[in-house]
């Protein structure tokens, strides 16, 4: 152990710390994308008009078919012929992000709304309310809430997912302990503390989802 | 008031309703019972268009329900209804439940609402629970609360299904009691229910189904004590010597 130096990690904290900041901020924005857009996604999906649920099952499909790393390869290189000028890697990995996520937020509300009893539909239904408000006012927060515990746990994965955006060379959290751990040499003291890093917010994490749980059962 | 005219229904191969035909007069209380699965529930469903049908018409107050370009939204918010297992919206409190679709329907502004609310609830005798939620409330509660947000709509009819059938039985009189008065204040009512008792002091009529198909169809008086067909029979001697 005499060979280890953790002062090392003291002495690129503020280095680590934005890293850390963005990899938090990416998967921040990233999960509200994807769950508005899932939850669009979900409900185009169980709206019975059958070109928008097709269309919105075709999506599901395909996204989950194929690597997130393809999906932030695209953006980064297509966002910018779309627009015709560049966003910067943040924005493209964000895009990403949100509609990859949102594939997955998608199914996740679809269960969350298929678990609302239909008597509540009915009686918002025979209280003369239209189908949006009956989506919005009784469906959606109560599928929302029976989902919490599992849109955390997504949100977990997707956190640990924001290291991949090295490839499009943003500087997340893992990248800084990369870029600390090669211009230092001090391979095994910082993938430990990453790893640690990972660990401590990704447990508190499902502390949090065990937590929730235990207080929806009662 | 309601006008059933000869409807049908089918699920898939199943036929559920059959050329069923029946009416509800302004003021009037109609009891539908029958055996579980005789089809009491779809048919009073298909009052407010929460059931299609595939045949016949239904009519309430003028407007045709089973018409293609029925205003069903519209429709329904005139016709009160209230289910087997309350359907309370549970994440609100019992204030927000009676105040949803009076603000998003009627357009009321809160404070209206809110007044309106307040009073329904003192009527079913729950003023002092308008700030708790669903969950906190025993199931006789919460279905005198359901009752109230029916009647918040100011409807001009209101429909039961099974009100009581899923209370504890200590709870189903204050449900009862609720539907008594209002009958007796001269709601148009259609209800669906096994409580023979109610029937017989406020119903004017009882129909009783079975097979998806309306069997009888009489004065209460004469539906309890000279029932026609065996089965009503059967099911009355069932139900009444238990």
């Amino acid at each position: 152990m005499g060979d280890f130096d953790f002062n090392v990690i003291w002495s690129s904290l503020p280095f680590l710390w934005q890293g850390l900041q963005l990899s938090l901020w990416l998967t921040f924005l990233a999960i509200i994308g994807g769950i508005v857009l899932g939850t669009l996604l979900a409900l185009a999906r169980l709206s019975g008009i059958l070109p928008l649920s097709l269309v919105a099952a075709t999506y599901v499909n395909l996204i989950r078919s194929v690597p997130l790393i393809l999906v932030i390869f695209w953006f980064y290189f297509l966002v910018p012929l779309a627009l015709g000028r560049p966003v910067g890697s943040f924005y493209s990995a964000l895009i990403a992000f949100v509609l990859f996520e949102a594939a997955y937020y998608s199914e996740i509300m679809r269960a969350g709304i298929q678990s609302v009893r239909t008597g509540q539909v009915q009686a918002g239904q025979s209280t003369g309310l239209n189908y949006w408000q009956i989506q919005r006012y009784v469906v959606l927060p109560q599928a929302f809430r029976n989902m919490i515990p599992i849109l955390v746990t997504q949100g977990i994965i997707l956190f640990q997912d924001t290291s991949l955006v090295f490839v499009v060379s943003l500087r997340d959290f893992m990248t800084a302990s990369s870029i600390v751990a090669r211009t230092e040499g001090r391979l095994v003291e910082m993938y430990l503390f990453a790893a640690l890093v990972y660990f401590a917010i990704c447990f508190s994490g499902s502390l949090l989802v065990r937590n929730l749980k235990s207080r929806m059962a009662t | 008031m309601i006008e059933i005219e000869n409807i049908s229904k089918w699920y898939a191969d199943f036929r559920v309703l059959s050329e069923c035909t029946t009416h509800v007069d302004k003021g009037e209380v109609v009891v539908v019972c029958g055996p579980s699965g005789s089809g009491k529930s779809t048919l009073i469903k298909c009052v407010n268009g929460l059931e299609p049908v595939q045949e016949g018409r239904v009519i309430v107050d003028g407007d045709e329900v089973t018409a293609k370009n029925a205003n069903l939204t519209a429709l329904r918010s005139r016709i009160g209804m209230v289910f087997q297992h309350f359907e309370l919206y549970p994440h609100m409190s019992v204030l927000e439940n009676l105040c949803l679709a009076q603000e998003k329907v009627l357009k009321r502004d809160r404070a209206e609402a809110v007044t309106r609310a307040e009073s329904l609830l003192t009527r079913v005798g729950m003023a002092d629970h308008a700030v708790k939620y669903p969950s906190q409330l025993s199931g006789g509660q919460q279905q005198r609360i359901a009752i109230a947000r029916s009647l918040a709509m100011d409807p001009i009819a209101m429909l039961f299904d099974e009100p009581t059938s899923a209370l504890d039985p200590e709870m189903i009189k204050e449900v009862l009691d609720v539907m008594v008065e209002l009958a007796r204040e001269g709601m148009t009512m259609m209800v669906v229910t096994h409580e023979m008792g109610f029937a017989r002091k406020v119903a004017d009529r009882v129909i009783f189904m079975d097979e998806g198909k309306i069997i009888e169809d009489r004065a209460t008086g004469e539906f309890f004590d000279n029932p026609e067909s065996d089965r009503a029979k059967d099911f009355l001697s069932k139900i009444l010597n238990h």
